[in-house]
């Protein structure tokens, strides 16, 4: 075994992929267009509940449900009692259950004709009232959005636990009502699909951006009723994933069923204005938090009710309940939470279903958590750090399993928050408001399961369960390693980062290592790239290929020395005996161009291995962070500004440094994203306001200040290298630290912010309602 | 989002300019705000007429004491010092927080004016100036005050059968004074509230108060909010009677740092 610090696990390699990707020659769905190609434009629903009456069509390609029987519903179960499963149409079928709901398929040769189509339809429905809110769709008398269940609920979870006996012996005790807002996952690319029947094959080929071809392909073989061998999914570059691709899409299958039925390459591209209105799909979160706390801040009990929005149906594969039923294990983040009691909803209102976005419920319970202790802390008269350090699950508890079983792998939580208070000067802080600045000082913390793995997720019975996962690494003839995943990336720099664990294992120089992925027909079945997974799993099931590989190539490589292979070692991408050595890529030309070399013994199996992976427990590494936050708020415009954001993170052992500082700093600036601009508002009828990103505000490069991060390195003592999952982990502690530093800010003037996002008129109104403005 | 089926002329002069506005056609400058409504379907004419190539469309000619600008010269060219003296220092410091730099590459003062968005940039500041747009109608050439063009929401004093050719200003003395602030949380978003304060020397400071939502206020003389910019921009805004309390604020904000900025 060799190990090179410069290009290695451990190292910050320049990323292979960049070199295509900075000078343009990405090649992403939207770049691919075989001749006879046609286009799709969907025309959507404009309202948000309607019994759909009829379809005026114009003369044209005009496909409506009734004229597409072959494409099945999309049905997203889960296992948990009481889950009730919605079908999902790919094209609406007698209901329209939110805006932007496809109903029928308009193809042409351009965009542009397709988009004339679908203006030209003449729509016929009744309109029903509109549940646009998670809160009215609870209400009793509610009109139901699935009629044949008895109320607007997915699910409903609970542990219940007696707290009455708490407001008799607790010091301080908060009781606050939190909101997140519905927003919109942005990736630079949006979704697109390329769909293509192949006659000789027999194969439908389904060209899309996906975070998860496999399972993309076993959800379009179960909806079109074929066999998972006709189907292939490449997913060629994706721009950017976030959750938004993980999903099996309504237009994934109607362009399938048009590519089959037409004959033709049919191609759908999604523009700006149907990612906004019609997929605006992830966030929401309802809250109603009491906590009790002893007079040290150490927390006694926490009682959360807590809502999801979940929109009109469950989508494929995580369901509409992961989402809120997540919030009652995650709810008691990295603290050593006695006593705990929660109600968990997953409602149902006409609004695009709910997806998971980076952290998925971990930012929106992070926000309600942290928000929560600072004003237990207020209350009490303690600092914010001292609540935190009062209560975070300390290092020699480690590994811990808290009191709904979730169970931390390592870490110093305590240390995490002591650096990241040390890297504010908090005096200065608290010497400008003395001076009545409106400044504020405000922190998180919060720990993220990654890469957990069949024991977690068959308990949820959705429609997938992660397994072994597994990879292939192969020599060519000259001697290049081919490493195959069936995960994607879609910005992780996977192709970086597996060919520095080869390197680490084989000493193969990363340049002579190619990453083969996003492609069902040349690699393993995968669940894909979520969950914070893939460095972890795929990073030890291509370490354990590369270890078998070697193996094999360090027998036949003694052979070639004509040395006992006990005394041959495979170091530095060479098979060495004593002062003699042949290279890997002498054994590759061996085994392929001159067999007649191989010794007799030789393994059959070549130059060639598939092997699985799977931690041991998988029950997930857990990486967490510190999050530290100077912010200023204008009280006469509300505006916040955010002075100084300090990340103190520990993702195990980091196989590509400078990799996970640009994961942190795009996470963190989707989560400056939740907490101060993104809000797809929606009026009393669940019609979606903003439809442009002049609307709708993503943080830019102006909005994100300079982020200092600071690692910690504790190994996971599960994992290959002891590395853990960390790529969703900067999204989920900004709305909980820049909210309590605007809290912080605020609180001298009595004011205090509760929804999310801290826009300057939430600011302004706050203020007003403390009379300060 | 592609824009439903329209045709395209490029006239080559003024008069057949005018003769395709006759026939109802659209006219397109920059295409920064049709643009994107055409693509959303907002806009549905029959036919686009492209004004890019008339003759002297783009450009800034000083002629005596007067600055006329064609109504084609793109922000940017503003922004890169196309105006000279002091009132090319003012307009360059508008230009250049316009949206971002490819928005200001494409996009045209005379576009933006004759556009009329209660928040452009240029309805709110061009009001304050002492000058005149510059219609080009069937009879010639018509002078409107540049503080009466634009009337409302999206509407001008443009008659139908006119182009906004140019905008004339007189050359500004060294120690004319401009103060200019407004509202928006990121480059691009649309302001929320924007002021300006003009003060010549022995003339009363004029001052514009936009993004409201209606045609911008022109206070003819803003010498009480130059004395005192708090009390004055409160009271100007009470009189608005805004609903919303954020944007009364962010009014008051603006007209307030405006005055105090004008230097």
């Amino acid at each position: 075994m060799t190990h090179s610090a410069s290009k290695g696990v451990g190292a910050s390699l320049r990323r292979k992929e960049d070199a295509r990707f900075l000078h343009g020659r990405g090649r992403y769905v939207g770049d691919i267009r075989p001749a006879g190609t046609l286009e799709v434009a969907f025309l959507r629903s404009p309202v948000a509940h309607a019994r759909l009456l009829g379809l005026g069509k114009p003369a044209g390609l005009v496909f409506t449900a009734a004229d597409l029987p072959e494409i099945g519903p999309i049905r997203a179960n889960s296992a948990l009692p009481g889950f009730r499963p919605s079908d999902q149409p790919a094209l609406a079928q007698g209901k329209l259950r939110h805006v932007g709901e496809p109903i029928a398929a308009c193809v042409a040769a351009t965009r542009a004709e397709a988009e004339d189509l679908a203006a030209a339809c003449v729509l016929d429905y009744a309109a029903l009232p509109v549940i646009a809110d998670m809160l009215a769709a609870r209400a009793p008398g509610a009109a139901l959005i699935h009629e044949h269940w008895p109320d607007n609920a997915f699910l409903e979870t609970r542990r219940d636990e007696d707290l009455s006996d708490l407001d008799g012996i607790a010091a301080a005790k908060v009781q606050r009502r939190l909101r997140t807002a519905r927003q919109c996952m942005a990736p630079l690319e949006g979704r697109g699909v390329l769909a293509e029947w192949d006659p000789r094959l027999e194969q439908l080929v389904v060209t899309t951006a996906a975070q998860m071809p496999h399972v993309t392909k076993t959800g379009l073989a179960e909806c079109l009723g074929l066999d998972e061998g006709q189907v292939r999914v490449v997913a060629p570059d994706v721009g950017g994933g976030f959750g938004y691709k993980g999903i099996l899409l309504p237009e994934e299958l109607v362009c399938a069923a048009l590519a089959m039925r037409l004959g033709r390459p049919v191609r759908w591209i999604e523009d700006r204005l149907e990612q906004l209105t019609a997929n605006a799909n992830c966030r929401e979160h309802a809250y109603e938090v009491t906590a009790w706390a002893d007079a040290t801040g150490k927390l006694l009990g926490v009682e959360v009710e807590a809502t999801v929005d979940g929109g009109a149906y469950s989508a494929y594969p995580f369901s509409a309940c992961l989402e809120a039923a997540q919030i009652g294990s995650i709810f008691p983040g990295p603290y050593t939470l006695p006593r705990f009691r929660f109600h968990t909803v997953s409602a149902c209102t006409n609004k695009p279903p709910i997806l998971p976005y980076r952290g998925v419920a971990r930012t929106g319970v992070c926000y309600a958590m942290e928000t929560t202790l600072d004003a237990l802390a207020r209350q009490l008269g303690i600092s914010a750090a001292a609540i935190r350090a009062a209560n975070l699950v300390p290092p020699e508890a480690m590994p811990y399993r808290n009191l709904v079983g979730k169970v931390f792998d390592s870490g110093d939580y305590p240390e995490a928050l002591r650096r990241a208070v040390a890297a504010v000067d908090v005096a200065a802080v608290r010497a400008r408001q003395a001076a009545g600045e409106a400044v504020g000082f405000g922190l998180s913390v919060f720990c993220e399961q990654g890469a957990h793995g069949t024991s977690v997720y068959h308990g949820w019975g959705i429609p997938f369960v992660p397994g072994f996962e597994q990879a292939q690494a192969r020599f060519t003839p000259d001697g290049v390693l081919e490493l195959r995943v069936g995960l994607h990336s879609h910005g992780q720099g996977l192709e970086t980062t597996l060919a520095q664990v080869a390197h680490e294992i084989l000493g193969v120089d990363p340049a002579r290592v190619r990453l083969v992925h996003g492609d069902t027909a040349l690699t393993p079945y995968s669940t894909g790239t979520w969950g914070s997974r893939a460095m972890v799993m795929a990073g030890g099931a291509v370490a354990e290929a590369c270890r078998q590989l070697g193996e094999r190539a360090l027998a036949i490589g003694a052979a070639l020395l004509q040395a006992p292979a006990e005394a041959c070692v495979l170091r530095a991408g060479a098979i060495h005996a004593g002062e003699a050595q042949v290279s890997l890529d002498q054994v590759a030309r061996t085994w392929f161009r001159s067999p007649q070399n191989l010794p007799a013994n030789v393994d059959r199996g070549g130059l060639e291995v598939t092997a699985g992976y799977r931690p041991d427990p998988d029950t997930g590494t857990h990486s967490y962070a510190a999050h530290a936050v100077v912010a200023k708020v204008c009280t006469e415009t509300g505006l916040v500004t955010l002075e100084q954001y300090v990340i103190v993170e520990d993702g195990g052992v980091l196989v590509n440094p400078m990799i996970v500082d640009g994961q942190v700093m795009g996470g963190v600036a989707q989560g400056i994203g939740t907490a101060l601009y993104e809000e797809m508002p929606f009026d009393s009828e669940a019609q979606p306001l903003a439809g442009t990103l002049a609307d709708y505000l993503l943080p830019g490069a102006t909005e994100v200040p300079d982020l200092r991060i600071e690692h910690m390195e504790t190994p996971s003592p599960w994992t290959r290298f002891g590395q853990k999952g960390i790529g969703e982990s900067g999204a989920i502690g900004p709305p909980g630290a820049i909210v309590n530093a605007i809290n912080d800010a605020l609180a001298p003037l009595g004011a205090e912010l509760l929804d999310l996002p801290a826009t300057p008129a939430r600011v302004l109104a706050a203020l007003a309602k403390a009379g300060a403005a | 989002m592609k824009p439903a089926p329209f045709d395209y002329a490029r006239p080559a002069d003024w008069p057949a300019a005018l003769a395709l506005l006759a026939e109802g056609a659209r006219p397109v400058a920059g295409g920064q705000s049709l643009g994107p409504m055409l693509n959303l379907r907002l806009a549905l004419p029959e036919r686009v007429a492209d004004l890019r190539h008339l003759p002297d469309y783009a450009g800034v000619a000083v002629q005596g004491d007067v600055v006329r600008i064609g109504a084609g010269t793109t922000h940017a060219a503003i922004e890169d010092g196309a105006v000279p003296g002091r009132l090319g220092e003012i307009l360059a410091g508008v230009a250049r927080r316009i949206a971002y730099r490819p928005v200001r590459n494409r996009g045209t003062i005379g576009g933006s004016f004759a556009h009329a968005d209660p928040a452009a940039d240029w309805c709110a500041v061009l009001p304050v100036l002492p000058g005149h747009a510059i219609a080009l109608g069937p009879e010639g050439e018509r002078r409107i005050p540049l503080a009466a063009f634009v009337l409302g929401v999206f509407e001008t004093a443009l008659r139908a059968d006119e182009l906004l050719r140019a905008v004339e200003v007189p050359v500004l003395p060294g120690a004319a004074r401009f103060g200019h602030w407004k509202f928006c949380r990121k480059p691009g978003e649309f302001s929320k509230a924007t002021a300006c304060v003009l003060a010549l020397p022995g003339a009363a400071p004029v001052a514009v108060l936009a993004a409201l939502d209606t045609a911008p206020l022109v206070i003819p003389d803003a010498s009480a909010l130059l004395a005192d910019p708090a009390a004055e921009a409160a009271r100007l805004v009470a009189g608005l009677g805004l609903d919303d309390p954020w944007r009364a604020a962010l009014a008051r904000k603006a007209l307030r740092h405006a005055a105090e900025a004008t230097r």
